[in-house]
């Protein structure tokens, strides 16, 4: 059995999973949530792609390693502006050669921020952004606010490991508080129920209302941590929630522009906003500025609806002006394990995050101009290369209709929508369960992954699939510049 | 079998007394050796040049989570200065927080060859050595910060030095760190909750220990492991007008903790610490104060955190100092608390001659620098990026070797800084010898580098070598000529191998990272209180916290034996 | 004159939208059939485990081939749980299985996760600044009870010719 595992999946990174291995195969895993054990007692299943791959004559065939090496790097070698994309499901080691390839060949770097959290480095860098490690949470927050995302589905273990149903040094788990309220609940159900056989015919109240409007937040008159979540629809995260706040789709920025006003002690004229009462509003706003510690998690629903960046950043500023009143932080809840650290990697070795165009010689960045998804839809990349994502499932059709136009290298472990679209395929090895090596956490905090067993035979690590590309590129380069020489 | 001989210059080697004499400097594997076979060995002709050792900078934030935020979040500061690719080198941007290769690269132009790195938070030690093994051509190490350590705060509340001293040895080891970083100490903690301390006697709340107790309980513990370099401290109060009173309020508390012959404190960025007046209207120089104190006392080291007016980025461990400037500015600020250790914070800064209080600061720089009698005290830094990028020093240089430069800008600032600056009425100038102290010597020997900043035989063959003939070029007077050759080296040499020729990089090398392995005297039972704690205390396993071996690229562990 | 503006506008509105439906609703002619929703795509936890069992497995296909709907706005359309609807945008259309959204009213918002599918239809518009429009953007939803929803692999095909 092996201790301290890190979980290759979320931007939780949860570090604790205990992983037993028997001939090579993971049997059993404890402390990982649904999404984890699904991962490493299904990685092996059916579509793992087990050979290097070339299109040839409309069907992927199966080519020795050199041959796809050699493929790969002559379309890369004579691309004038191809992408590099992904990264985001892979270690530091391997983005670390993907910067060096990508200034090599002159292309474009980005990784999957694009159709993420790119709006919310947007924001960033507009306005800064006041946060901490998620440890500082767990000591010592008492309001813990989930705006546009919905930790219950997408990081499963977040509360319990970091927000509202673990203990800190100063705050204690609502873990109990939160059972008793599910029971109770889970009693009225049995009641309300009983009595509908009863009375068949009668009109009764529903124990799940049938329409959610805003109730007055009494709920957040209580001891102990507060638990607010902020949604267009009642999540899975809402349920578990002291208040619930359902805001109208892509008015977010309406309402958190109304409660800085109120966080700055100013009237509002209007009865509500986005559809939640002002006069609740204000209640909300009270507990805000009179706890000791807030902080807000924010997902898709902030970046992908109206207003993109500008919800980041004006969420931000909220943020900021409630430290005038208290101590108030925010957080991006990051979605792969690794996209972190692809973005940090990124900026240490060429200044930006992601959206980094090496065709000039050094580096650039434009979101807009130089960010992979509006290349594609404006058609001007002729090369791809994807790793560690799948765009064939998470990028809008136009943009996958051009990706397809032109030579596409890809690297991954799965036979996923990419690699079925893809023109050159490369099995690499999972990071995390068979490969070793460095990601970052949603908070930026650095953790190592570990290797629990060996790949299949012939399965190299992503870092070993791109050293080698970025050697078959500058060979073929040089050998270009030589027959150039000599023909002179 | 690398032999090298520097032929025929003029060697500033101040830790060995040699001043200006025209002499050779021979190399074999990366040593300073007596001699060389003059036929077999690679010759530079120096003659007519200055050389020195390679220099060394005491206290620059290059490298980790802070400044790599800072890079992410200025877009705007990188697309003025972009670097292309050469055969040789890699691409990248500076201005003011420069990607890591490019880092590398205009260090050793200026003959640089050892940096430190000095705010590390712990927590994210893996992230500072990743970037610090992408920074080539300098040797580096880092400082984790420990003042707001819980694990400090508890055994210093608890008077108990010896548990301190060997949880502070476990993180050295744990972190590959150099030296105990102290930032605002209780204030960093207080952060936490959003407040602050406001006096070395302000009691940290939740923990009931006062900052006074942490820097003299540190700088005891720091004894105790026998560290080559002393405490490496932030004041509390950084940046807030009158801050000088605690200032020194700090230094004498230290006195207590004073030996002989070994500094037990260094003051960075003192700049920052020596503002008198009540406000910033009436903000003015404490450098006279403050250089009396020094000049009477030698239990302290300090470096200047020189201003240079550009347009900059501040980045410091001082969560809450960081918040004060974004009230005042109302600029981008990011803020980094980090779970049971430290806190961060970020903002842009332009500091403007025509400002009355950054004027004046870059006053109060060169003041301390040229008030502070003996140069073994007082380095030359600008605290990168934090009072301005680390490719401007040829400006201090001159700044600080002619007083026709200094001058010049001085007519530039503000009106009521000219009138309040005491430069007018300082006519010293350092000499070449001096500032080699100040630049390499002086830095070296404060951090207890015993083979850097110096060419005696044994030492690292980082030699520097600047197109100055000290018997042709007056400095003082022909500054802007003293400043394009201190910027542009004319031969960089690390571990024997050429790496800058006239300011162009030509060779690549990694560099090493330094760290101290301390070995106490008795078994460390300290991985056993550790492991219990742990998950109490941060949010990853105890396994995954330290940085280990395959993190540093090139390892260079110096042994230190601890007396605990 | 006013009556040519007004004809001119009614021929470009019935131009962008393509839709002789859509002419036939707004004189108010057919039965209201055709839904005008808002379209939110996003993650489900069985989205996240169906993935790692890998794209093409059916734990995948069952959870990202379906679409969340309001109870209400499903009585009004005719359509029961697991029946099949066709969901469009101006960026296409695609079959999908209908389910009733369990834990609220949500009316007039559909919620399809994240996949191939969602992304038959979702708009691509990144407003400059390289990020699509995955959430809030309008979208039509109606019956398709004899309509199949299609494979990853034919799903592929169709699109991408692949």
């Amino acid at each position: 059995m092996i201790n301290a595992v890190t979980c290759p999946i979320c931007g939780c990174l949860c570090d604790d999973i205990e992983v037993t291995v028997v001939n090579n195969e993971v049997v059993k895993i404890k402390n990982g949530c649904a999404v984890c054990e699904a991962k490493y007692l299904g990685y092996k299943s059916a579509h793992r792609i087990k050979q290097p791959l070339i299109r040839k004559d409309g069907k992927l065939v199966p080519v020795s390693m050199d041959e796809a090496i050699h493929k790969a790097g002559e379309i890369l070698a004579d691309a004038n502006y191809p992408i590099l994309y992904g990264w985001s499901s892979t270690n530091c080691e391997a983005q670390r050669v993907g910067v060096e390839l990508a200034e090599e060949v002159g292309g474009v770097l980005d990784n999957t921020a694009v159709v993420c959290h790119g709006p919310s480095l947007l924001g960033t860098q507009e306005v800064g952004i006041p946060t901490s490690t998620l440890g500082q949470i767990r000591h010592r927050a008492d309001v813990i606010i989930y705006w546009g995302c919905d930790p219950w589905s997408a990081h499963p273990r977040h509360l319990e490991r970091y927000t509202s149903f673990t203990e800190g040094r100063f705050e204690d788990s609502e873990w109990k508080a939160y059972l008793n309220k599910v029971k109770a609940s889970a009693g009225r159900k049995k009641l309300l129920s009983a009595q509908r056989r009863k009375e068949p015919k009668k009109q009764h109240a529903t124990a799940a209302e049938s329409v959610v409007f805003n109730k007055p937040p009494e709920t957040l008159q209580k001891e102990g941590r507060k638990l607010i979540v902020v949604d267009v629809r009642k999540s899975m995260s809402a349920e578990m929630a002291d208040y619930f706040i359902q805001v109208q789709p892509n008015k977010d920025y309406e309402l958190m522009q109304a409660m800085r006003a109120l966080v700055r002690d100013e009237e509002l004229d209007v009865d509500q906003v986005a559809g939640v009462p002002v006069k609740y509003l204000r209640e909300v706003v009270d507990v805000l500025v009179n706890c000791n510690f807030g902080v807000i998690f924010f997902g898709m629903g902030l970046t992908h609806s109206a207003g993109k960046f500008r919800n980041i950043e004006v969420a931000i500023t909220l943020t900021r002006d409630l430290n005038m009143r208290t101590k108030f932080l925010i957080m991006p809840m990051r979605g792969h394990f690794n996209v972190s650290g692809a973005n940090i990697v990124f900026a240490w070795q060429s200044g930006y995050p992601f959206g980094v165009d090496f065709s000039l010689g050094y580096p650039r960045y434009n979101p807009g101009e130089t960010t992979s998804m509006d290349i594609l839809l404006r058609g001007e990349s002729d090369a791809a290369l994807v790793i560690a994502s799948d765009p064939g499932a998470t990028f809008p059709k136009r943009a996958i209709q051009s990706l397809v136009k032109h030579p596409l290298i890809v690297i991954d472990p799965h036979m996923n929508a990419t690699a079925m679209l893809g023109d050159v395929v490369f099995p690499s090895a999972f990071v995390g369960i068979e490969e070793e090596g460095t990601a970052y956490r949603m908070d930026n905090v650095p953790l190592p992954l570990k290797k629990v067993v060996e790949p299949p035979k012939g399965v190299l690590s992503d870092e070993a699939i791109l050293k080698r590309i970025l050697k078959e590129v500058r060979l073929i380069k040089s050998q270009k510049t030589n027959q150039k020489t000599e023909a002179a | 079998m690398t032999e090298m001989l520097i032929k025929n210059s003029f060697v500033f080697d101040p830790l060995n007394g040699i001043n200006g004499e025209k002499m050779d400097i021979a190399i074999k594997d990366g040593k300073i050796i007596e001699s060389v076979n003059d036929r077999s060995a690679k010759i530079i002709d120096a003659t007519g040049l200055t050389v020195m050792p390679g220099a060394v900078d005491i206290h620059t934030h290059i490298a980790g989570g802070e400044v790599n935020t800072g890079r992410m979040i200025r877009p705007e500061d990188h697309i003025k200065d972009v670097v292309r690719k050469t055969a040789l080198t890699r691409s990248g941007t500076g201005y003011s927080i420069p990607s890591t290769f490019v880092t590398g690269y205009r260090y050793s132009k200026m003959g640089y060859t050892t940096v430190m790195n000095p705010s590390m938070a712990p927590l994210g030690a893996k992230h500072t050595h990743e970037e610090l093994n992408d920074i080539p051509l300098l040797d580096k190490a880092s400082y984790p910060l420990l003042g707001d350590w819980w694990f400090v705060l508890e055994y210093l509340q608890k008077g108990d030095l010896d548990g301190c001293a060997r949880h502070v040895a476990w993180m050295m080891e744990t972190t590959k760190g150099y030296a105990i970083k102290i930032v605002n100490p209780g204030g960093l903690e207080s952060w936490g909750f959003g407040r602050n301390v406001h006096s070395i006697d302000d009691p940290v709340p939740n923990f009931g220990i006062t900052p006074r107790e942490i820097i003299c309980g540190l700088a005891k513990v720091n004894k105790m492991l026998n560290l080559p370099h002393s405490i490496h401290l932030h004041t509390n109060n950084l940046g807030i007008p009158g801050n000088y009173v605690t200032t020194l309020e700090t230094m004498k508390a230290l006195e207590s903790v004073a030996t002989e012959g070994k500094p037990v404190c260094h003051i960075t960025h003192l700049q920052f610490s020596s503002f008198a007046g009540d406000n910033w209207g009436n903000m003015r120089s404490a450098a006279e104060e403050i250089s009396k104190y020094i000049n009477a006392h030698n239990h302290m080291t300090f470096d200047m955190g020189q201003i240079i007016f550009t347009d900059t980025t501040t980045m410091t461990a001082d969560g809450p100092f960081e918040y004060t400037l974004y009230q005042l500015s109302g600029h981008k600020w990011v803020n980094s608390d980090v779970e049971t250790e430290t806190s961060g914070g970020i903002i842009p800064m332009r500091y403007k001659r025509k400002s009355a209080v950054n004027a004046t600061q870059w006053s109060i720089g060169l003041e301390l620098a040229l008030l502070v009698k003996d140069p073994w005290k007082m380095f030359m830094t600008t605290d990168h990026p934090n009072a301005g990028p680390f490719f401007k020093y040829p400006k201090i240089i001159a700044w600080l070797t002619s007083r026709k430069a200094r001058m010049a800008t001085l007519k530039k600032c503000h009106k009521k800084a000219q009138r309040k600056s005491l430069l007018p009425s300082i006519n010293r100038e350092l000499s070449l010898y001096e500032l080699a102290i100040v630049t390499r010597a002086g830095q070296a020997k404060a951090l207890g580098l015993k083979d850097k900043g110096h060419l005696g035989v044994g030492a690292d063959a980082d030699v520097a070598i600047y197109n100055i003939n000290p018997e042709k070029l007056d400095i003082a007077q022909k500054y802007k000529t003293a400043r394009r050759a201190f910027g542009n080296a004319a031969y960089t040499i690390k571990d024997g191998i050429v790496v800058v020729k006239d300011g162009e990089v030509v060779q690549h090398v990694d560099g090493k990272t330094m760290w101290l392995d301390v070995e106490a005297s008795e078994e460390l039972k300290v991985d056993e209180d550790m492991k219990r704690k742990f998950k109490q205390y941060w949010t990853v396993e105890y396994e995954n916290y330290p940085v280990f071996d395959h993190y540093v690229k090139i390892s260079d562990p110096i042994t230190v034996k601890a007396s605990v | 004159m006013p009556i040519d503006v007004e004809f001119y506008i009614f021929l470009k509105l019935i131009l962008k939208y393509n839709s002789l439906n859509f002419l036939l609703i707004r004189s108010g002619i057919m039965m209201q059939q055709k839904l005008h929703v808002t379209l939110l795509t996003g993650r489900t936890i069985e989205q996240g485990v169906g993935k790692e069992y890998g794209k093409s497995s059916p734990e995948y296909y069952e959870a990202c081939s379906m679409v969340y709907m309001d109870a209400d706005d499903m009585k009004k359309m005719g359509v029961k749980n697991g029946t099949h609807v066709l969901v469009t945008t101006p960026n296409g259309s695609v079959v999908l299985r209908a389910v009733k959204y369990p834990r609220s009213a949500i009316p007039g918002l559909i919620y399809i996760p994240y996949g191939p599918w969602a992304n038959a239809i979702v708009s691509d518009a990144t407003t400059s600044i390289g990020t699509p429009s995955f959430k809030g953007t309008p979208a039509e939803v109606e019956p398709a009870p004899d309509k199949p929803v299609l494979s990853m692999q034919a799903l592929l095909k169709k699109e991408f010719g692949r």
